[in-house]
């Protein structure tokens, strides 16, 4: 608790501190590579005959994911604190590969838990984050992903919290991460909400994301969370099937509770035991959801669907031969959402798909999946 | 509990009450250092936990610490997550635990009696229910490792209508004003964490421990008890010099894991050597 109480007031004065803005807002510009386009997908477009779709390219940032607009901000709290150790938890690797990169950049030293599941499915982030100096280690309890990996770092963080800094990856966890984080990206809706102003000159009907705790997702919605006409679409993970286990869609078979300090849904059995999920993507492997998505979708304000692993993997391809970007398979689960919407869309209206990040670290497993010739 | 869109000045559960007279506590340590012992219920399963309970008490434990196995057991470390794998396994449930408990009072009627267990379980119960449940099983007190005092006002007034004792976790990184808080709201005795950290024996106590246990009698006249690391009789002896009881747990959980088959005998032997060298005084 006082590591948290600490983080909030240091936070709160930083937030304050325009010396610190203007610091995240140049290294965001010239190291990140903010701010990133936003991209008319034509040929998409055409294909489904239906709303304009439009692209954040938040794959193009440095590291290959949003994760490093979060992983810079609490870089710099992490220097105003002056502790020199930071620990984090990532479960697709581009998290924990961003947290790794800052490190680097900032000069403290890192380590990263993650799950072993994860490590296997996503080798070449393992890989990246040892190249930059971090050290990776692997976590053998519950289902062997995400969730797992944040129990390791809590009980890390409890134990050295007097020289070290949790950087949280996702707008979950105590108090003050979920605002914190959904700060640091906001930065991909104001963006966005100025580039389609420019582009269209209206605002978009939808905005879609994936979400797996929910850092891309309330970023690039909380912009419009004002503009009611907007929808607010957050994609999850729909699995292999419904059964509990099978999938990590939250909104469809979880209910209230608490897990690693957030209240929000969960995915629980009878007892208020704590779910095992499945996705392809091992970013959106987790059985809980940030409290700020419970909160928009109990007010009406966010709508959220499940997409299925067989319906990501192949809106992968199909943005892959369409547009020439190959999605992560996180960010693949929005765009197999746009491809059920978009056809019933009127042609006038616009929607943004955030292409959280880049498709690179799943080459592996798309491979194992689908069969090209 | 309503979702909310935060602002950052959003924090819940102000509703702690301060500063009220210590009620009679049904808590006590009849013995000084008084010693409470930590079982994860449900390993190896729930017909030995009991008898694992009852040789603790015939060895000397003045309380019991019913773990509730969790999922996700965030604040333990390796020895009791591996025993909670190992009750899940078999579906050990929060209802089971409070059956269990009420069986254990039949047969031991002036031992105190603590639910431990995080929160979840107890949510997916119902606050309300579990409260009564455990009062009519013949619990004691609670204690939720991961509700906050500063998140706690709803718990706490389940807790005071159904005279059950709220025991809370005060760290060596909390600062005085919390440790406040937490002794406020504590009733029965304040359990003091020896060291920043999750559970799990340890062979050097730190120094961490004495100092925190000073500074809480300061803000609090409750007994101490000190815990997190403990796991010999020489921990034992020096920890029971300044502390009003000890809480041994993972030692004991990891004396039910190697000694299969003879798990409740094996426990009552630690318990016995735990405390033969200390004289233990009547209060």
């Amino acid at each position: 608790m006082a590591a948290l109480e600490e983080l909030d007031r240091e936070y709160e004065r930083a937030k304050r501190d325009r010396e610190f803005q203007q610091r995240l807002e140049v290294l965001l510009r010239t190291y990140a590579g903010r701010p990133t386009p936003l991209f008319f997908a034509q040929r998409l477009t055409k294909k489904l005959g239906g709303a304009k779709i439009y692209l954040k390219r938040e794959d193009l940032l440095h590291t290959g994911a949003h994760k490093i607009n979060n992983c810079l901000g609490q870089g710099l709290l992490v220097e105003r604190m002056g502790k020199g150790r930071v620990i984090a938890e990532t479960g697709a690797g581009q998290h924990g590969v961003a947290t790794a990169t800052v490190c680097a950049l900032l000069g403290f030293e890192c380590v990263v838990y993650m799950g072993t599941e994860d490590m296997r499915r996503q080798e070449l982030n393992v890989f990246r984050m040892r190249l930059l100096g971090a050290e990776v280690r692997g976590v053998e309890s519950g289902s062997r992903t995400l969730k797992d990996a944040i129990n390791e770092a809590m009980r890390d963080w409890v134990t050295n919290v007097r020289t070290t800094h949790y950087l949280l990856g996702s707008v979950l966890g105590a108090h003050p991460y979920p605002t914190m984080v959904r700060d640091f990206h906001r930065v991909i809706g104001r963006e966005a909400r100025a580039q389609i102003l420019k582009a269209e000159g209206k605002l978009p009907a939808a905005i879609i994301a994936c979400v797996g705790g929910g850092s891309n997702a309330i970023g690039v919605f909380y912009e419009f969370i004002k503009d009611k006409k907007v929808r607010l679409i957050g994609v999850e993970a729909g699995g292999r099937g419904e059964a509990l286990g099978e999938h990590a869609a939250r909104f469809r078979g979880g209910s209230p509770g608490v897990l690693q300090g957030t209240y929000s849904y969960v995915l629980q059995d009878p007892g208020g035991q704590i779910a095992l999920t499945h996705s392809v993507s091992a970013g959106l492997d987790y059985p809980s959801i940030g409290p700020e998505h419970a909160a928009l979708r109990d007010a009406g304000r966010a709508e959220y669907v499940p997409a299925s692993d067989a319906e990501a993997l192949e809106a992968t391809t199909l943005l892959a031969r369409t547009e020439g970007i190959i999605p992560a398979l996180e960010s693949a689960h929005a765009v197999a959402e746009v491809l059920k919407r978009a056809p019933k869309m009127k042609k006038s209206e616009v929607v943004i798909v955030n292409v959280s990040g880049r498709g690179d670290k799943d080459i592996g497993i798309i491979r194992e999946s689908l069969s090209l010739e | 509990m309503k979702f909310k869109i935060f602002t950052t000045e959003d924090t819940e559960g102000h509703g702690v009450t301060r500063g009220e007279a210590i009620q009679d506590m049904p808590l006590s340590f009849y013995k000084r250092p008084g010693l409470v012992v930590y079982v994860t219920c449900g390993d190896p399963d729930l017909v030995t936990t009991r008898e694992i309970v009852l040789a603790a008490i015939d060895a000397g434990a003045d309380v019991i610490e019913l773990g509730v196995p969790f999922s996700d057991p965030v604040a333990d470390g390796p020895v009791i997550q591996r025993a909670s794998e190992r009750a899940l396994k078999h579906g050990t449930s929060l209802g089971q635990v409070l059956t269990l408990a009420a069986e254990i009072r039949q047969h031991a009627q002036s031992t105190g009696l603590i639910i431990f267990s995080y929160l979840n379980p107890i949510l997916r119960m119902g606050m309300e229910k579990f409260c009564m449940v455990a009062r009519h099983a013949g619990v004691d007190g609670v204690l939720v490792t991961d509700l906050p005092v500063e998140e706690a006002g709803a718990y706490l007034r389940s807790m005071k209508s159904n005279d059950l004792v709220p025991v809370f976790l005060a760290a060596p990184t909390s600062p005085d004003e919390r440790l406040k808080r937490i002794a406020e709201a504590s009733r029965g005795f304040v359990y003091a964490v020896s060291r920043t950290g999750v559970t799990g024996a340890r062979q050097q106590l730190a120094e961490d421990a004495q100092k925190l246990v000073r500074r809480l009698r300061r803000v609090t006249k409750l007994p101490v008890a000190v815990g997190f690391g403990i796991s010999n009789a020489e921990q034992f002896a020096e920890v029971g010099k300044f502390a009003d009881a000890v809480v041994v747990g993972s030692a004991i959980v990891e004396t039910v894991e190697r000694n299969r088959g003879r798990e409740a005998q094996a426990v009552g032997e630690f318990v016995g050597r735990l405390t033969a060298g200390v004289s233990r005084a009547a209060v």
